[in-house]
């Protein structure tokens, strides 16, 4: 019999998996099969420019069929549970899959339903998410409406899918508003769990202070406990207010609720795996890559990019009876989209956070870390053809998949208050 | 990294005041650690702080405010009445573990 290599979502990290793996793996040892509840493969990164009209729906999406090679089958199916003790999996429809190897690469999703109140009368009239390509549209309209008030940026909780956008969406919406000669009428506020504009000492002064330097409001440490609906409220566990006329949310992010019912996953239905190997801890024949695990670096499509690398070489040396030699480090790149044409980006690991300095890439030469540039912004929007043409079909990108200290400056230990 | 002396004796702490190696704790340095960020310990306290040190001792991170909440069973609400403006922070720091960095 064939061996069956299965792979739960066909997002950025499935396709990539797929794509590099049917052309190593033996077509006749080995059989492999994706599994997706739809056929709209999203480029999530655009969702971020929906609301300010950059891009159109059909510049977002692609059929996730078109992006598999041939060689490999797709399912369409709701994934009903993983059964580790058996191998198999079972689809909604009552279908059940077996496998030898298993991927998870089911993602995270925003989950509007999990706040009390946030998806109440006001959803999508008042209050709104751009982490949906419903959400970011209802967004672009209510946008063209708004002409003054308090427009109210807010993260939930942490981690969430790419944790710079938040951050963009301020920054673009910032210059938005001073285009059409509205932003002496808004007052623009973001609102954070965290001590500060990011995770990181260093990115967080520098993303701080272009929040400052923008007249932008910053409301740290608020733990969103309920979003008081009458008087368009957010009420924080320690019962700070911050009132809106415009809320743009990130919902809590979890991962998708079959691994929960699995027993596979943690509190946020994320699979604990190696951190540098993604294997599970539950079951050696089964990974988590992309956003459902619990590794503990940003969710990200970069970490998926690199962490898949580093996956496909060591899964092959696994199913060759070798240990798997390969390491991921956590490595993470992200341009931050800053408004007016410009761009930042950052490139960390596990152990090193964002620094300032140059990122070396070959052929377009240095790019400008943790400082706004026009190449940057550039940058960002050359990607979108990357990712369709380049990433998810699993050609080599000459990106190394671990971070290097070349071009960065080493950080001033930091004093900080409890 | 450097070293302070606390309960009477030298502790191992990082930059921002954080145990670097667990096993140096003790529920009696807990104590001297809430002090010395203006909490006095009830039982509720030790509920959260007792958890979290199990919860260490088998995943090897400090848990989230989530975690506590919902595998630990104590309301995120109260653990900001227990523990003042930055629960998660202040609770690994009385329970002599590594800041939690679910938070990336």
């Amino acid at each position: 019999m064939k061996r069956q290599l299965l792979v739960l979502g066909a997002g950025t990290a499935g396709t990539m998996i797929v794509n590099k793996l049917r052309r190593k793996l033996d077509a006749t040892e080995w059989d492999i099969t994706v599994v997706d509840r739809d056929d709209a493969h999203p480029y999530q990164p655009g969702y971020l420019f929906l609301p300010f009209g950059t891009y159109s729906a059909d510049q977002i999406h692609r059929s996730r069929r078109s992006l598999l090679p041939t060689g490999v089958d797709f399912v369409v199916g709701e994934v009903d549970r993983v059964d580790g003790a058996t191998d198999t999996v079972t689809l909604t429809d009552g279908q059940t899959l077996r496998y030898d190897y298993l991927v998870i690469a089911s993602g995270t999703s925003p989950r509007p339903d999990q706040t009390h109140g946030m998806l109440g009368a006001e959803w999508r009239r008042s209050i709104f998410d751009f982490y949906t390509f419903e959400g970011a549209q209802a967004l672009a309209a209510a946008l063209q409406d708004f002409d003054h008030g308090r427009l109210v940026v807010h993260i939930t909780e942490m981690p969430i899918k790419c944790p710079v956008a938040p951050l963009e969406f301020t920054f673009l919406a910032e210059a938005w508003l001073r285009e059409k000669g509205l932003r002496d009428r808004v007052e623009l506020v973001y609102v954070t769990p965290l001590p500060g504009a990011f995770t990181k000492p260093v990115a967080s002064e520098h993303l701080g202070s272009m929040l400052e330097e923008r007249k932008i409001l910053v409301e740290s440490d608020f733990l969103v406990e309920r979003i008081d609906v009458e008087r368009k409220v957010l009420v924080s566990y320690d019962e700070r207010e911050v009132p809106f006329d415009l809320l743009v949310t990130v919902p809590l992010n979890m991962g998708a609720d079959f691994v929960e019912r699995s027993g596979l996953g943690d509190e946020l239905n994320y699979v604990p795996v190696d951190q540098h190997t993604l294997q599970s801890k539950a079951f050696t024949n089964i990974f988590a890559v992309g956003d459902s695990s619990d590794i503990p670096t940003s969710k990200a499509g970069s970490v998926a990019h690199f962490s898949v690398e580093i996956f496909v070489d060591n899964f092959l040396q696994l199913v060759a009876g070798e240990p798997m030699t390969g390491s991921f480090d956590g490595h993470a790149n992200c341009f931050i989209e800053s408004g007016d044409g410009k761009g930042l980006l950052i490139d960390f690991n596990y152990d090193t956070e964002p620094l300032t300095g140059t990122y070396p890439l070959p052929v377009a030469g240095p790019m400008a870390l943790l400082k706004e540039t026009r190449r940057n912004h550039l940058g960002k929007l050359a990607f979108r053809w990357i990712y369709w043409n380049v990433l998810l079909p699993g050609r080599p990108l000459p990106l190394p998949a671990h971070m290097s200290m070349i071009g960065k400056k080493a950080a001033a230990t930091h004093q900080k208050e409890m | 990294m450097s070293v302070i002396t606390l309960d009477g004796r030298p502790i191992q702490v990082d930059e921002e005041g954080f145990l670097t190696d667990p096993s140096e704790w003790d529920e009696d340095l807990g104590k001297a650690l809430a002090t010395a960020i203006g909490i006095t310990l009830t039982d509720e306290h030790w509920n959260a702080i007792r958890f979290l040190r199990t919860d260490f001792a088998e995943q090897g991170e400090t848990a989230t405010l989530r975690r506590v909440s919902t595998r630990g069973g104590i309301p995120v609400k109260k653990l900001f009445a227990l523990f003042p403006q930055k629960p998660a922070k202040k609770m690994a720091y009385v329970s002599g573990l590594p800041k939690p960095h679910g938070c990336v």
